[in-house]
């Protein structure tokens, strides 16, 4: 009698928590699908392949744009260009080289933990100071990816730095008894086997640096011409919609459009990733 | 060294067929760990082109002895060695000596095998490059000739290029052992090589340790008594004596084995010990 009763209490028991988890699950979808079905509603009339390829014209309320592209690729290729070589190094140096007893390995990553938690716009700020004033380069895409690259330097190394700590240490000792140096071990053996870890460490950087807007206001500016090289200022595709959005009257349609734009390119980089980190996978680089 | 060691060594010259200097000495060699001792004065000498069987119950510093060998105790944080280990009349322990070209002469095989996680080409010619092996055709013929010493050759030539962690547990040890000896060693350590291995890739293996007699200069660890009376020229047994790893016995396989001088050799090799 007792123990029918129990039975009976943690069926229900179980009944419940699968209640939660399912309308927990349910809500985040939900959610997902509400801001895109909103999107799609209001943008997708908008997106076509002109679009894509025009100039914005009449402060954007009419046209495309290209220009916009062009430059939100050049702010993310300036970031990648100096964050991927720099956040590689300090990655390695924490994982492999700074034991966690190292005092100058602990510094490290306390900076890269209060880095981490630093408001967007105070890297804007710093950027608009530093890059922009105090090395002379204006308002410029060369300003906004560097400007960008600090702010994803701590995602990215982070990522890395599971990626190589990932590692097994039979491959460090293999390496070491057939005579490896340091360097080859690192090249050659730790760093293919720690790319799944660069690769989402990369994924994430890039995703926070196409959705930042407020650490670009203030160093690539909002100028949404074509840019002539990286010393001219450049509009990204966040800070387009932000300012359609915000600041022109009528330019609803086509912040939609672009915001469009900008969950697909995304979504593209996600697969991407994905889909690179799967043929590490099948190549045997990394056992699973 | 103690009297008694080295009468047994004088034995031990008089019986192997061509008497000649030791490629290996150990001299008052000690390996710690913090302020832990694994293992304490081991003066231990070792003969060209014989297959050395180590063996006694775990935490004996065997495979301790066998890291310091090659200076693979640099990599364990905390570990120091003390003593001289001369190979070939070099003391390796001193501070100037370039522990890429030491392990490139003394190669290691560790317990678990761990081929790269690349595919089965690249595993041998990655460290083939490293040592500066030019031409491809070159080293396809290095890589062609390893595989075939250890047998695997005619198991794998079709899937060169498959990832070497997909073949099994015996395979990738061979894959291993061929590896290391691409490059030409004059010393290889094997530290338990089929103890992860199944009795019968465990017997690939251990024909392949016979077949290399001869040639290369082998030390294996191993627990297993009656591997190390099939494959050993010479057995050396460790036990703990005062807190630490020591060489109690050290001679021809046959003597440690029927003639144990020790009392702990003759409780472990009759199996009432360890």
């Amino acid at each position: 009698m007792v123990d029918a009763l129990r039975a009976r209490r943690h069926r229900i028991e179980d009944l419940a928590a699968a209640v939660v988890v399912w309308a927990a699950a349910l809500g985040v979808t939900a959610v997902f699908v509400w801001i895109l079905g909103g999107l799609l509603w209001r943008g997708l009339g908008g997106v076509s392949w002109s679009f894509l390829v025009q100039a914005p014209r009449d402060a954007g309320r009419a046209g495309g744009i290209g220009p916009v592209l062009v430059s939100t690729g050049l702010i993310l290729a300036v970031c990648l260009a100096v964050s991927l070589p720099i956040g590689l190094g300090a990655a390695a140096l924490l994982a492999e080289f700074a034991s966690d007893r190292h005092l100058f390995g602990r510094l490290v990553r306390r900076s890269l933990d209060v880095l981490a938690g630093v408001p967007s716009i105070v890297f804007g700020l710093f950027g608009g100071v530093f890059f922009c004033q105090v090395l002379g380069m204006g308002f410029s895409i060369m300003a906004g990816g560097l400007t960008l690259a600090c702010m994803v330097l701590p995602i990215l190394i982070r990522s890395a730095e599971v990626g190589f700590r990932s590692v097994p240490d039979e491959h460090r000792h293999a390496a070491a008894a057939l005579g490896l140096s340091r360097a080859s071990t690192l090249f050659k053996v730790l760093l293919p086997a720690a790319m799944p870890g660069v690769i989402v460490g990369v994924v994430l950087g890039v995703g926070r640096a196409m959705a930042e807007t407020a650490a670009l206001l203030f160093t690539s500016g909002y100028v949404d011409r074509m840019p002539g090289s990286l010393w001219d200022s450049g509009r990204s595709l966040s800070i387009h919609i932000y300012h359609l959005a915000m600041n022109i009257s009528g330019g609803d349609a086509n912040a939609g459009a672009s915001a469009i734009v900008l969950m697909v390119l995304l979504l593209a980089i996600n697969l991407a990733a994905s889909f690179i980190a799967s043929h590490f996978l099948q190549r045997g680089v990394v056992s699973v | 060294m103690n009297r008694d060691a080295a009468l047994r060594l004088t034995a031990f010259d008089d019986v192997s067929p061509r008497p000649a200097p030791p490629l290996i000495r150990t001299c008052c060699l000690s390996v710690h760990y913090g302020a832990k001792t694994a293992v304490r004065d081991v003066e231990l000498d070792i003969a060209e082109g014989a297959v050395t069987a180590l063996i006694g119950p775990s935490g004996c510093g065997k495979s301790s002895f066998l890291y310091s060998l090659n200076r693979m105790t640099d990599l364990i944080p905390g570990c120091r060695v003390t003593g001289a280990v001369r190979i070939d009349g070099t003391d390796v322990c001193e501070p100037g000596v370039d522990t890429v070209l030491l392990r490139r002469r003394v190669g290691m095989i560790f317990q678990k095998p761990n081929p790269f996680p690349m595919s089965i080409r690249r595993n041998i010619e990655l460290p083939l490059k490293e040592h500066g092996v030019r031409g491809r055709a070159r080293r396809a013929e290095v890589v062609e000739t390893v595989l075939r010493d250890v047998g695997l050759w005619d198991e794998v030539k079709d899937r060169l290029h498959a990832p070497a962690q997909g073949l099994s547990g015996g395979q990738q040890q061979r894959l291993c052992i061929a590896r290391a000896l691409a490059l030409e060693p004059r010393v290889l350590l094997m530290d338990e090589p089929c103890s992860a291995l199944d009795p019968i890739a465990s017997g690939v293996v251990e024909d392949l340790i016979r077949r290399l007699r001869g040639r290369v200069t082998l030390l294996v660890v191993t627990h297993n008594l009656a591997q190390a009376r099939r494959i050993a020229d010479a057995t050396g047994v460790f036990w703990v004596r005062d807190g630490a790893g020591a060489l109690v016995e050290h001679g021809p396989t046959d003597a440690v084995f029927e003639r144990p001088a020790a009392e702990e050799t003759r409780r472990y090799v009759t199996g009432l010990h360890g």
